[in-house]
């Protein structure tokens, strides 16, 4: 830190994306409370534990390999260049800048909005196996989307370096793909080996609606992520820089605000189009479900995830429909793929992050056609073909790829589904009669104390 | 060609304002967000109606009526 303003600027910064972090909890939180709100009573604690311990798994394996992947990766490797060793050493596990660092105060902060990116991706997941995966399987899984393949994408296509964007002009501000395109994908991959719970579907295949046990939670839990989003978009930034510390074609001496790719934005740019595309989920989710709550909470979050590669740029009307669009989709695509492949996704999320943030990708294509990706010189501009050729790479190949094969390996052996007596007992049913004995051991010793 | 009038960041940003796509059309925009919303509040009460409707056709007589405020 050279000046007074230097100082200013790095410890605003830190500042801004601990912030965020602390923020993007409620995602958790939101999670943890409308996945056992979706799910039946004899299954809460399974469903809760299921989702709380990817957090300790995907910090550990973000920390020893998933932030070193960042950013080694941008080129491929091998796609646009090798591996870039060198920025990613400052990032491996043994690097100095990993620890406390006088020198560093912002690597620290940037690895923790980053980790808190991985576990909203593998949650995203969490959702839709509910009540009949392995927790132990479920739990190998999300650290393959949580610390490789969401942080793989991230550094091809969400990286100023990465080679989707200098290639394809890809362009995804606030991750339509990159972290919802990608889960919703990889949770398809995970639910076409997994299969439907035990009764889903009628003999004749029509599927039977599964209540959720408490709708107010759920649609409380959809809230507090709602909320969470705020820390989410605002970490997808950077909050201040000066033309020289971005180092492209900018001239002058106007600091900004960029988007992860360094392209200048504003903080009240994205505050209108956050919550113009909420808008625009909710309305038209609220209409195309009929005022169904759970689909027009979930509808809201649809219409954000589609907006969301382009809502640095967008007008908010634009903002507004394309939110409308994303909800309209994520609703139809669920009850068709549903009726169609006879897919248990038990709440709605391969529909509200997957169709809706591969729709958004494919849209932010034609929007924003000729807008330049990046800074930076020789890179391509944002075009259809570009995002159309990002959107599968997100939704099919780092996605649902890497979710059908390995939970076709865990499935192999055995691993992958609880067993059948099990799911009808219930996964707490052992915890719950011992509860049950011991409460009745107790009530006796009291009695006999009359 | 651009949507939103930037073609390159090779520019000073104290000389730059609205960066939005299809500047010049915000009219049309907000007709069209404009229609969106009544539409949509249109839609609302008439569906709100028939639902209302429905379940009175349903659930309306009397004994279903009892049962309902006895599980109140």
């Amino acid at each position: 830190m050279g000046s007074n303003l230097d100082a200013l600027t790095t410890v605003f910064t830190e500042f801004y994306y601990w912030l965020t972090v602390a923020l993007m909890f409620l995602i958790h939180v939101g999670f943890c409370m409308y996945e056992v709100g979706a799910s039946r009573r004899r299954n809460h604690m399974h469903t809760l534990m299921k989702n709380s311990m990817l957090i300790p798994l995907v910090t550990v394996t973000f920390f020893y390999f998933g932030w070193w992947i960042y950013w080694a990766f941008p080129n491929g490797p091998f796609i646009n260049g090798g591996i870039l060793w060198d920025d990613a050493a400052a990032n491996s596990p043994i690097s100095s800048t990993m620890g406390t660092n006088l020198g560093d105060r912002i690597t620290g902060v940037f690895w923790a909005a980053f980790l808190l990116f991985s576990w909203t991706a593998a949650s995203i997941v969490s959702g839709s196996v509910i009540e009949r995966i392995n927790s132990g399987a479920f739990w190998i899984l999300a650290v393959v989307i949580g610390s490789g393949a969401w942080i793989i994408d991230a550094a091809w296509g969400w990286h100023y370096g990465g080679w989707m964007v200098q290639l394809l002009g890809y362009h995804d501000a606030y991750a339509s793909g990159v972290i919802h395109a990608i889960a919703g994908g990889f949770a398809l991959g995970v639910l076409v080996v997994l299969g439907p719970r035990i009764g889903k579907f009628a003999a004749d295949g029509t599927p039977r609606n599964i209540r959720p046990h408490n709708s107010w939670m759920v649609c409380i839990g959809l809230f507090c992520i709602y909320t969470g989003f705020w820390g989410f978009y605002v970490a997808c930034n950077v909050p201040i820089i000066d033309p020289g510390g971005i180092g492209g074609l900018i001239t002058g001496e106007t600091w900004t605000a960029t988007t992860i790719y360094l392209t200048p934005t504003t903080l009240g740019a994205i505050t209108v189009n956050f919550l113009m595309s909420l808008s625009g989920g909710m309305l038209a989710a609220f209409m195309v479900s009929k005022g169904d709550a759970f689909w027009t909470y979930s509808g809201g979050l649809a219409g954000i995830i589609a907006a969301s590669a382009g809502n640095d740029i967008y007008h908010p009307i634009q903002a507004m429909i394309i939110g409308m669009v994303g909800a309209w989709v994520a609703y139809k695509m669920h009850h068709w793929v549903e009726r169609r492949f006879k897919i248990d996704d038990a709440v709605g999320a391969v529909a509200v992050h997957g169709y809706a943030g591969f729709a958004g990708l494919i849209i932010a294509g034609f929007v924003l056609w000729g807008h330049p990706s990046s800074p930076y010189e020789g890179y391509a501009s944002i075009n259809p073909l570009g995002q159309f050729v990002g959107a599968i790479i997100m939704f099919f190949v780092l996605g649902f790829l890497p979710g059908w094969v390995v939970a076709k390996i865990l499935h192999s052996f055995g691993l992958l589904r609880i067993p059948k007596q099990v799911e009808l007992l219930g996964l707490d049913f052992r915890s719950t009669q011992e509860q049950r004995a011991a409460t009745a051991e107790i009530r006796e010793a009291q009695k006999s104390e009359i | 060609m651009t949507t939103t009038g930037i073609e390159s960041w090779a520019v000073d940003l104290a000389e730059v304002g609205a960066i939005y796509p299809f500047q010049g059309t915000e009219w049309l925009w907000v007709i069209i967000g404009l229609a969106t919303w009544i539409g949509w509040h249109v839609w609302c009460v008439n569906w709100e109606k028939s639902y209302h409707e429905e379940k009175i056709q349903q659930f309306g007589d009397k004994s279903k009526i009892e049962e309902a405020l006895e599980e109140d």
